[in-house]
């Protein structure tokens, strides 16, 4: 799929023309969509683009068609989103009754524990106080039962439904406990590091361990509500309200570091499909770790009320195999950890034992904590348990 | 509305027993209901006011309903010009929803649900139950209901001046703080602050005449289940409400007075003020429910003519309800990046509650279990709530997993949830409890053919609403956005319709409560028969003026 050819190249120059000619026309005129594309945006901080006056040039001001870079493996030839072959997975399906299919362990393994041990005890629960109710009204109706019994105790009734909730309670807590425990242990020395910004009202995603990587994101308006020759979003791009401009590229079958933090309120990166929903904290750095084992294209959207326009801040995350991830991430003007001219600090840090993993030290040396105050949560005091989630990136 | 309706004939009704004592001796109109230190009156001031807010929340959510019947922003640009005045941008639009989501949660929650189960049933009951003659501070009483007007006054007015506010009930920071300027959220916060002095002045009250006015022979282990939930109620609002108190201060010091409790920057943090809500706020889902067990409690024991199965059991699983309920608050904060042990721990503790809850639906049941089960319509509506809070309940078992909460925290599966204990629990327990005292406190019977078709019309449409709900937020649907992709709207549309059955169960219970009022047969001092035991149905219906001038002994 990914062709690092001469010919690549030239298509690649006239492509990434096209598309900041049309970026600059959307970044000048449109009050939502703030399109960060190419290696435009590495170094500009995130433009909120939350009015409609926010003329913002800036996010569009290098020209990357002066140097050739690889293309964008995630993109057709003319710029536009590839179509995958997923379109099932990652979003959801009107009038569906269950759980969004999961593509992660933790998300499968949770997704197992609520279809097939709590979802039957819930309805085995209900079923049973509604046929006991029903069997109380009719047996014991006025004319069926005309003198009422005086029995105000049973204390051997009295315990056992006591005692039976409570172990049914402590069957329910072990696996939830466990589910826990994989949730969030630490990821991997060999994880690809994500960072997701939230801002008011689109998110900005940085990628510490692989240079300077970093765009925006922000949702795709529809056809009508563009002016002529902006961007549109189109079925390829994914579903209304869902789709954004950019995409989160995430190598498949490698482990995923997320890291959380926010500009100005608290918002929150959720993907259904990965069972992942972080809150976005200013000030804080929340983690947790996933791995993504199907390439696809999965949704979410923010969920954390956070102003206006919490409504229309999606997230789209495209999953594709290590190698194509690389040649993103090289497109994007970015290297990975093992490249000879990646910077140094990039490279995955040194590290005890996994199990005295100090996630706010490693955090630091791989500089993405960017003051010294910052809180890191969430992983710190996982036990260790197996490594279930292996990838490599060597490409 | 409803106040003139109710007060000429509670007039009426009370000449008809003029002859009896002096205790009948009223005050003046103005007197009467502007000054009152009588607890019946007072419990009625609030009723009245719990409707009017109700129907205000009601129509709020009705708005928000229409909105979401499909894919699309259809009404809120309307609706905000309207508001505003003149031409509306589409953020003013999209505000305006996170206006109404705001408003719907704490009109419900203070205005609506607190003021009609501890501030009108409590006041009109727990005295009476207990065997005293009135509240031990009627004064204080009375500065308890007339709080709550400028409260409310406060939070309605808020949207007039500057955008309204749009941070949701939870009023998290730093949306709160910086995220919104204007009066509205400082306007939205007094509010607060005084519907909340307002309950805890009431609380405080409640546990004092418990305590201390008992009537002879009524001991702790004889009180009536009803006057157990408030009494456990009123110590969860003690204890509960000063630490809301507390966390609203800060936000209006970090709004107003350049304090830093909540704002990063000036080393706060936002994650404190949740711990500090959710430390009042999950006391607070047991403040709205635990009257409504009582009023159940009540209702069946009456109805199936037994007594309640496991009374010391029900009594103590209320305890323990309310003690785990303060060490819980966290699994409203899953997703904030508490540290996973912590995570363990509030999933465990939180699903500890769910044990004395069972106990309380098994001896509901075991109440009815041997009795003789007369299906009036207050105990309709009781046998309703057990069913319904539990797949409320179910659903909360499955919710106080963290790491189930990675999917569901703040999907639609949530609000399905507390809308089943709270929408389905709650406000059930209020219409039995309603149906239940209607004939005590007005005089007049009820139309028991209106009733029983209120719930069953009110019943379809509240499970058509929110149970769809629950397949939404499994497929992922945020909470809290006024427009949703198009996959979602299959179960929106429903919903809506759900809605628009239940309005119509609404107005049955209008037009049985402006029917019965004015045309009700004439209510015996019993109606429920030998099953109703507590004390206030040993008074004439409605009860005089004052009542137990001489106490009555409980052996």
């Amino acid at each position: 799929m990914f062709l690092a050819s001469a010919a690549d190249f030239l298509k690649r120059g006239k492509k990434a023309i096209m598309r900041i000619l049309g970026l600059k026309a959307i970044v000048l005129a449109a009050g939502l969509a703030l399109a960060g594309m190419g290696t435009a945006t590495a170094q500009e901080a995130p433009q909120p683009a939350a009015t409609p006056a926010a003329t913002t040039s800036a996010a569009s001001a290098p020209d990357a068609s002066a140097t050739p870079t690889p293309a964008d493996p995630t993109l057709t030839a003319d710029g536009q989103e590839k179509v995958t072959a997923f379109a099932h997975l990652g979003r959801p399906t009107d009038g569906a009754l269950g759980l969004q299919d999961q593509v992660t362990p933790t998300g499968l393994e949770a997704h197992n524990f609520h279809n097939h041990l709590l979802l039957p005890i819930i309805i085995a629960i209900c079923v049973f106080v509604l046929l006991l109710l029903i069997w109380v009204m009719f047996r014991y109706r006025q004319a069926a039962n005309p003198t009422p019994s005086k029995t105000s105790h049973n204390t051997l009734i009295e315990v056992i439904w006591t005692v039976v909730p409570v172990l049914i309670l402590v069957f329910i807590a072990i696996p939830s406990i466990k589910l826990l425990a994989h949730q969030y242990k630490p990821a991997p020395d060999n994880a690809v590091t994500l960072k997701a910004i939230g801002n008011q009202w689109f998110w900005s995603y940085e990628y510490p361990d692989n240079g300077d990587v970093s765009f925006t994101a922000n949702m795709l308006k529809e056809k009508d509500q563009v002016q002529p020759g902006q961007r549109f979003r189109t079925d390829a791009d994914g579903p209304r309200l869902l789709a954004t401009d950019n995409r989160v590229v995430l190598p498949v079958g490698v482990p995923i570091r997320l890291v959380t933090t926010a500009t100005d309120v608290i918002h929150s990166w959720a993907v259904p499909a990965f069972w992942i929903k972080l809150d976005a904290i200013p000030g804080r750095l929340n983690e947790t770790q996933f791995t993504i084992e199907k390439p696809g294209v999965y949704f979410g959207q923010c969920s954390e009320l956070c102003g206006a326009r919490h409504g229309f801040m999606p997230i789209a995350v495209e999953a594709v195999p290590p190698a194509e991830f690389a040649a993103w991430v090289r497109s994007k003007g970015g290297s990975m950890p093992n490249d000879p001219n990646a910077p140094s600090d990039a490279a995955p840090a040194q590290r005890g034992a996994p199990g005295n993993d100090d996630t706010s030290t490693n955090a630091q040396e791989k500089g993405i904590v960017p003051t010294g105050d910052a809180v890191v949560n969430g992983a710190s005091a996982a036990p260790i348990t197996e490594q279930s989630a292996t990838g490599s990136l060597e490409d | 509305m409803t106040d003139t309706a109710i007060t000429p004939d509670a007039f009426e009704a009370h000449h008809d027993h003029a002859h009896e004592s002096h205790a009948e001796h009223k005050p003046g109109f103005f007197a009467r209901w502007f000054m009152s230190t009588n607890h019946k009156d007072i419990g009625t001031l609030y009723l009245i006011f719990a409707i009017v807010a109700g129907i205000i929340g009601g129509a709020i959510s009705g708005l928000m309903r229409f909105e979401l019947a499909q894919p699309g922003i259809q009404y809120l640009g309307t609706w905000a010009s309207m508001l505003h005045g003149g031409a509306e941008s589409l953020d003013q639009s999209l505000h305006l929803w996170n206006v109404l989501i705001t408003a719907h949660g704490l009109i419900m929650v203070f205005f609506m649900v607190m003021p009609a189960m501890i501030g009108g049933f409590g006041n009109w009951f727990v005295p009476i139950m207990i065997g005293a003659p009135d509240m031990a501070f009627p004064r204080m009483n009375n500065i308890s209901f007339w709080l709550l007007i400028p409260a409310f006054t406060l939070l309605l007015a808020s949207p007039f001046f500057g955008a309204g506010a749009g941070t949701g009930w939870t009023v998290y920071a730093p949306l709160s703080t910086y995220g919104e300027p204007g009066p509205s959220v400082d306007m939205a916060i007094l509010a607060l602050h005084l519907a909340g002095a307002s309950s805890i002045l009431g609380a405080i009250n409640f546990i004092t005449t418990i305590f201390n006015m008992r009537a002879p022979g009524m001991t702790l282990h004889k009180m009536p289940l009803f006057v157990w939930s408030v009494l456990i109620t009123a110590f969860l609002l003690l204890l509960a409400l000063p630490v809301l108190a507390a966390a609203i201060t800060m936000l209006l010091t970090d709004r107003n007075f350049g304090t830093t409790f909540f704002d990063p920057a000036g080393g706060g943090n936002p994650v404190l003020y949740q711990h500090l809500f959710w430390f009042f706020g999950h006391p607070e889902v047991y403040i709205m429910i635990l009257p409504g067990f009582g009023m159940i409690s009540q209702i069946v024991a009456t109805f199936s003519r037994k007594p309640v199965f496991g009374y010391l059991g029900m009594a103590y699983a209320m305890v323990a309800i309310g003690v785990v309920g303060f060490v819980v608050w966290a699994h409203h904060m899953f997703t904030t990046g508490l540290p996973v042990d912590v995570k363990m721990y509030f999933t465990a503790a939180t699903m500890i509650i769910a044990v004395p809850t069972g106990i309380k639906i098994f001896s509901w049941i075991a109440t009815m279990w041997g009795g003789s089960i007369s299906f009036k319509t207050p105990m309709v509506w009781a046998i309703g709530f057990i069913f319904m809070f539990t797949v409320g309940g179910v659903t909360g078992v499955v919710l106080a997993n963290g790491g189930i909460d990675d999917y569901m925290q703040d999907t639609y599966y949530v609000v399905a949830h507390f809308h089943y204990v709270l929408s389905l629990g709650a406000v059930f327990s209020l219409f039995a409890g309603f149906y239940y005292w209607f004939p005590k406190m007005s005089g007049k019977m009820y139309n028991e053919f209106l009733g029983q078709l209120h719930f069953w019309v009110f019943f379809i449409g509240v499970n058509v609403l929110f149970f769809p709900m629950h397949f939404l937020g499994l497929q992922g649907m945020p909470r809290r956005i006024p427009d949703y992709t198009p996959q979602y709207e299959y179960w929106n549309g429903i919903a809506t319709h759900g809605y628009e059955i239940m309005a119509a169960g609404m107005a049955i219970f209008f037009i049985n409560l402006i029917w019965s009022l004015a045309a009700g047969k004439k209510a015996p001092d019993n109606p429920w028969g030998e099953g109703a035991t507590t004390l206030e149905w040993t008074l004439s219906s409605p009860p005089p003026f004052h009542q137990f001038e001489t106490l009555p002994k409980v052996d």
